[in-house]
């Protein structure tokens, strides 16, 4: 048994097991931010009073929502890059990295567009009546009455999204990132011998990273919930 | 108390879970036992072509042709033959939690695996190579590769080989060879790379035939062999076969047969390889 635990600890020498989780978080942080932005303009689209506008914004979330993560990101690399030569960087490995970004903003702008219409609808109807009678137009009372409250009332769904972000960074691989997964499987390639504890440090590696991000989105969500 | 007996429980449950979930991956593929049964399960790829490949419910390839050859001198007609799925990472448990009985699955022999498993043979030897589009004439061997892009699967040996010896290459990861033959035929990258054997498999589908270019200058060496579980008494039995086959030249046919059309030869001074594996002892 302790032969096992020596075999286990010669992995990290052999494999730089903590920069590849720090590719993970790094493609979660410019991720959340791309589709944090993308998200809010589309939920914006979607409770607007223009009908094209709101078209619009739910044929982005149907779409993009009901197609999986690993086609878009194939596709960004199969189609564009490689048909279309696109390059998003002149830098050949920090490329795959921003497609890898764009295509994880552009899938969960959708769920995070859900996320702050729920929120919207956590706003009573008297706040957009008041707002519209005291001469507000739509993006005024949206930026001004609506959004803030509507984003506090949020937080929860946010936060699943961003878990959600989180471990969907591992589908990166499709998109020749060498993030954690795509070191999982060289690792079960070169050591079959310690596979059940590969496994294990990976999702242990997850939990560590997902268990506080969990642990704030429910004290956020308490700390800044409208008290009505 | 209440509380701990609800813990006891939650641990009885999931404790339960775990074994059904288990007795799943073990027992519906036919018989357990694994031994002299009437039908052999053999796993193989099904997505490489030219070494194993599903074609509906029919099974092509060189990998495919020497387990049928194998399986018929070790008493088992084709009609008692179970194909198995054996993709790469799950080679190691599928033997060790004896879900088949022996793998054919362009499946190197390392020291590494041989701690997990025993291998039979090697039946084949390949060495990494590289794949090029055929109006191509830059490329004649890893020495040329300085600032092209390249291709392989991620995680593979071929990718670390390639990321250790050769500087200056942009390597590209995907998730399966196909991927990164369709790269290579739109433009994206310059040379795909992995074993000589599966890169000619490639080249020589219908889709692909006379499109792509095996340069053959191999650089490293990957001996194939037959993945049983520890301990398999089958071990002397299937390199009898192996060398059986090479002697009536059935080999020679499986290998040519298989990578038609690709413009690829075998590397002569490593085959056909002599069946020498110890077989675990």
């Amino acid at each position: 048994m302790s032969s096992y635990f020596s075999d286990f600890a010669s992995l990290f020498e052999q494999f730089d097991v903590a920069s590849a989780f720090w590719v993970n978080i790094q493609l979660t942080f410019f991720a959340a931010i791309g589709s944090m932005l993308l998200g809010t303009v589309l939920a914006l689209m979607r409770v607007s009073p223009i009908t094209s506008m709101r078209w619009l914004g739910a044929a982005y979330v149907n779409i993009i929502r009901n197609t999986p993560l690993t086609i878009i990101l194939v596709f960004l690399v199969l189609g564009v890059w490689s048909q279309l030569q696109l390059n998003l960087s002149p830098d050949f490995n920090k490329n795959f990295f921003r497609y890898a970004v764009v295509g994880l903003a552009i899938y969960h702008a959708a769920f995070v567009c859900e996320a702050i219409r729920s929120g919207v609808n956590t706003v009573p109807v008297g706040q957009a009546e008041a707002a519209r009678a005291i001469g507000l137009g739509f993006l005024p009372a949206a930026r001004l009455i609506i959004f803030p409250q509507a984003l506090r009332g949020a937080i929860t769904p946010l936060g699943n999204t961003l878990i959600a972000l989180t471990k969907n960074t591992t589908v990166a691989a499709a998109a020749s990132v060498t993030e954690i997964s795509a070191l999982m499987k060289s690792m079960i390639e070169f050591r079959p011998d310690v596979i059940i504890a590969v496994f294990l440090t990976v999702a242990i590696g997850f939990v560590l990273i997902v268990v506080p991000v969990g642990l704030l989105t429910t004290w956020a969500s308490r700390k800044f919930a409208v008290v009505r | 108390m209440h509380r701990s007996k609800k813990i006891y429980s939650a641990v009885a449950l999931t404790a339960a879970a775990a074994l059904t979930l288990s007795a799943c991956g073990g027992g519906d593929s036919g018989n357990g036992d694994g031994g002299d049964s009437d039908t052999v399960r053999i796993g193989i790829k099904y997505d490489q072509p030219g070494l194993g490949y599903a074609d509906g419910g029919d099974y092509t390839g060189f990998d495919v042709d020497v387990a049928k050859y194998v399986a018929n001198e070790l008493g088992y007609s084709e009609d008692q033959i179970e194909w198995v799925e054996a993709p790469s990472a799950n080679r190691e448990n599928m033997l060790q939690n004896n879900q088949v009985d022996m793998i054919f699955a362009t499946y190197s022999i390392t020291d590494a695996r041989k701690e997990s498993v025993d291998f039979a043979g090697p039946y084949f030897t390949a060495g990494q190579d590289l794949l090029v589009r055929a109006d191509d004439d830059s490329i004649n061997g890893p020495q040329d590769l300085d600032g092209k892009n390249l291709c392989s699967v991620t995680g593979s040996t071929s990718a670390e080989n390639v990321r250790d010896e050769v500087e200056g290459v942009n390597l590209v990861e995907q998730s399966g060879y196909a991927d990164c033959v369709t790269m290579l035929g739109s433009g994206g990258v310059d040379a795909v790379t992995t074993d000589d054997i599966i890169l000619a498999g490639l080249a020589s589908t219908d889709a692909n035939q006379g499109q792509f270019r095996v340069v053959g200058n191999t650089f490293s060496e990957e001996r194939y062999g037959v993945g049983l579980p520890k301990g398999s008494d089958k071990c002397e039995d299937i390199n009898a076969a192996i060398e059986k086959m090479v002697e009536d030249g059935a080999w020679e046919e499986a290998v040519t047969s298989n990578t038609e059309g690709a413009d690829y030869s075998y590397n002569t001074d490593w085959n056909p390889p002599t069946p020498d594996e110890t077989c675990g002892s």
